[in-house]
């Protein structure tokens, strides 16, 4: 290490390293003109696979460094409010009456879109079992308990089901993937709304819990007659029978990338309003119903000008080309009109009160 | 000549004492403070929580994270119903063991056997989590559940569906977490008593279990005290029982119920926690957590007192 004691020679060399950075990350048509940053953030640990590629990826076009804790929604959303990262990520956005305990107002960005699916443990069964919302509802209210019951069986005509119990399974960790499915449920029932509503953990009525998602899937392949919700990619790699679930259109869909990404493109006009609308339950005629949008959090005003359009460089980075990686890590793509959405309210970050990035 | 010699060896000396006695006393009281600091910080952590929900906290059996209500009984009768069970596997097994090993066994057999229930004690506590995952429960679910519900399905303790999850699932792997360290304590603790007084017991004509009862009478004080530090692991211990207890908030009514703990509900949903009453509720749990083990030990040491009449001089007091 050779120690420069001229102030002049070390700010001229600050300068050629900024230069060298624009350079670099000119090669890759981004609007990037600031030198390499450090960034931190922290929450969200379901997003976390991806997340880690694109910073490794974006530490490589650009040479900017972020540092990611995946210390969960929760831990995530108290650091922003203590003001230590520079962003959070959560799989559940903040209510309004936490954004009013934010010191500084937050913007949500949503990053890619998660399906949560009904896996369940009927050997016996070869075709995949179709379920209205209805048929969810009453097993986790415990009101359908037998899984030959009327309504299970006119749903799927023709299907021999077993005269066994139903035992539900449900997370017992708070997470993101409990906060898409109890807002499925909290959608498609009053009932379930009024009496237990939503959150990241809620007051089960029935059923025993798993921790995550491994210990979801343990329970479901072990245990005869179990069923229980998780991510898609944990049904994908675990081989699960996954139910084909009725949407608002009357179609029953298989969960997947495809219908994932459809479910989030059906939200999309409610989603320029306010973008913590929930996408569950989306119009669209091939969307899955059961599905979640993850998110980073950001703050606003922005307090330092440089990091702040590190940040904004980022984001637009993660809609164009870290879009591209989101399905070979199995998380849904965002559908361009979502991108839009994003992109849009990115211009309204702000540093000293000035746009950071304006449109071209 | 020789004065100044003498001077010259005892200064230091002094010194030295007082830096020994200083530097032993500042780790006690690191320790102390330690405790005192975790005790301080959960009140502080706690307040809101306390001042929102008051004494309904330990009474209610609601926990809703939804609508912020939070009671904590079940988690209270899950921690003692797992840690009890727990004892009532582990204290025969532990006891019987270290006897045998202790009075009968060879000294050779002796080492070998408590060398490798050591071992069991270093194990990871997620390994016992996972075998209580995968292996026990399945056997409880198909073997043992079944025939505890036909037989004794008619006490409401024994009723239920057979989940092979649940209070019986988990103070199972809990007694066999605590074994060892009933059995080495309890050893070590009956190889101290004085041969002397077997040897006496034999020459009034005492049987060999007759002898060996005298020997757990001086005991007895020392194997209390390895129950109560076995308790106070199976009181605390987390991720194995996170694993095979069923994380339900409901109240647990019977040994094949799901239900939790209140370590394994910390666990579960510390980390997304959201709101701050949510946050406060959890940190409320860990200080009764803390209350509850202070007054498990507390009876604990009433019971050593009044069994060994107030004596102190007996081996291995605790």
């Amino acid at each position: 290490m050779i120690s420069i004691r001229n102030a002049g020679f070390r700010k001229s060399i600050i300068g050629v390293m900024a230069v060298a950075a624009m350079v670099t990350s000119g090669a890759c048509a981004l609007p990037a003109p600031v030198a390499a940053q450090n960034l931190t953030g922290a929450g969200a640990t379901f997003p976390y696979p991806l997340y880690s590629k694109w910073f490794d990826m974006y530490h490589k076009v650009t040479g900017t460094q972020i540092n990611y804790q995946s210390i969960g929604s929760g831990g995530g959303i108290q650091q922003v409010r203590a003001g230590t990262v520079d962003f959070g990520a959560s799989d559940a956005p903040l209510n309004n009456q936490r954004m009013k305990e934010m010191p500084r107002q937050i913007l949500h960005f949503p990053t890619v879109a998660g399906a949560v699916v009904l896996a369940y443990n009927l050997p016996d069964l070869k075709a995949p079992l179709k379920m209205t919302p209805q048929i969810v509802t009453g097993i986790y209210m415990g009101k359908i308990k037998m899984w030959n019951d009327k309504a299970i069986a006119a749903a799927n005509p023709g299907v021999a089901l077993p005269g066994s119990p139903i035992l539900p399974v449900h997370r017992s960790d708070g997470s993101g993937t409990t906060y898409i499915f109890v807002s499925y449920l909290a959608a498609v029932s009053s009932e379930w709304k009024e009496m237990v509503g939503v959150n990241t953990s809620v007051s089960w009525p029935v059923g025993i819990g798993g921790k995550g998602n491994e210990g979801v899937s343990g329970l479901v392949r072990q245990t005869p007659g179990a069923i229980g919700y998780v991510e898609l990619a944990y049904a994908k790699q675990n081989n699960f029978s996954v139910a084909h679930i009725k949407n608002v259109a009357g179609n029953f869909i298989e969960p997947s990338l495809a219908s994932t990404t459809a479910a989030a493109n059906g939200a999309a006009v409610a989603l320029a309003k306010d973008v913590r609308t929930p996408i569950v339950n989306s119009p669209d005629p091939q969307a899955y119903p059961i599905a979640g949008l993850t998110f980073l959090l950001v703050y606003k005003e922005q307090r330092d000008a440089v990091k702040g359009r590190a940040l904004v460089d980022f984001i637009n980075w993660s809609m164009t080309d870290g879009q591209e990686v989101a399905e070979g890590l199995d998380y849904a793509r965002l559908p361009a009109s979502v991108v839009k959405v994003n992109q849009a309210n990115l211009l309204s970050l702000t540093a000293a009160g000035k746009p950071i990035a304006s449109r071209k | 000549m020789v004065g100044a010699l003498r001077g010259l060896r005892a200064r230091p000396a002094i010194r030295f004492d007082d830096v020994y006695r200083g530097l032993l006393m500042g780790a006690a009281a690191v320790v102390f403070f330690i405790v005192v600091l975790i005790a301080f910080e959960s009140f502080l952590g706690a307040r809101l929580s306390m001042k929102t929900i008051g004494w309904g906290f330990l009474t209610s059996t609601e926990w809703d994270p939804v609508f912020d209500r939070y009671g904590a009984l079940p988690y209270v009768v899950g921690t003692l119903a797992t840690s009890f069970l727990a004892l009532f596997f582990a204290v025969p097994l532990g006891v019987g063991s270290a006897i045998f090993l202790a009075e009968l066994s060879s000294q050779r057999m002796g080492e070998i056997v408590s060398f490798v229930m050591e071992l069991l004690a270093a194990i990871p506590s997620i390994v016992f989590g996972i075998w209580g995952f995968f292996i026990l429960a399945p056997f409880l679910r198909t073997t043992v559940e079944p025939w505890i519900v036909a037989h004794l399905g008619f006490i409401p303790l024994f009723s239920g569906a057979p989940f092979g999850i649940g209070i019986l699932n988990a103070g199972i792997i809990l007694g066999i977490m605590v074994v060892p360290t009933i059995v080495s304590i309890s050893r070590e603790v009956l190889l101290a008593t004085p041969k002397s007084l077997r040897e006496a017991s034999l020459a009034l004509g005492a049987t060999q279990a007759e002898s060996i009862g005298v020997a757990l009478s001086a005991a007895k004080p020392g194997i209390l005290g390895a129950v109560i530090l076995a308790l106070g692991r199976a009181l605390g211990e987390t991720m194995a029982v996170t694993m095979v207890i069923g994380n339900t908030n409901r109240l647990p009514t019977s040994i094949l119920d799901p239900g939790a703990t209140m370590a394994s509900v910390i666990a579960n949903e510390f980390t997304e926690a959201t709101g701050p009453i949510y946050l406060s509720a959890l940190i409320q749990i860990a200080l009764v957590l803390f209350a509850v083990t202070i007054v498990m030990n507390a009876l604990a040491r009433l019971l050593v007192y009044w069994v060994t009449g107030g004596r102190r001089d007996t081996a291995g007091a605790a």
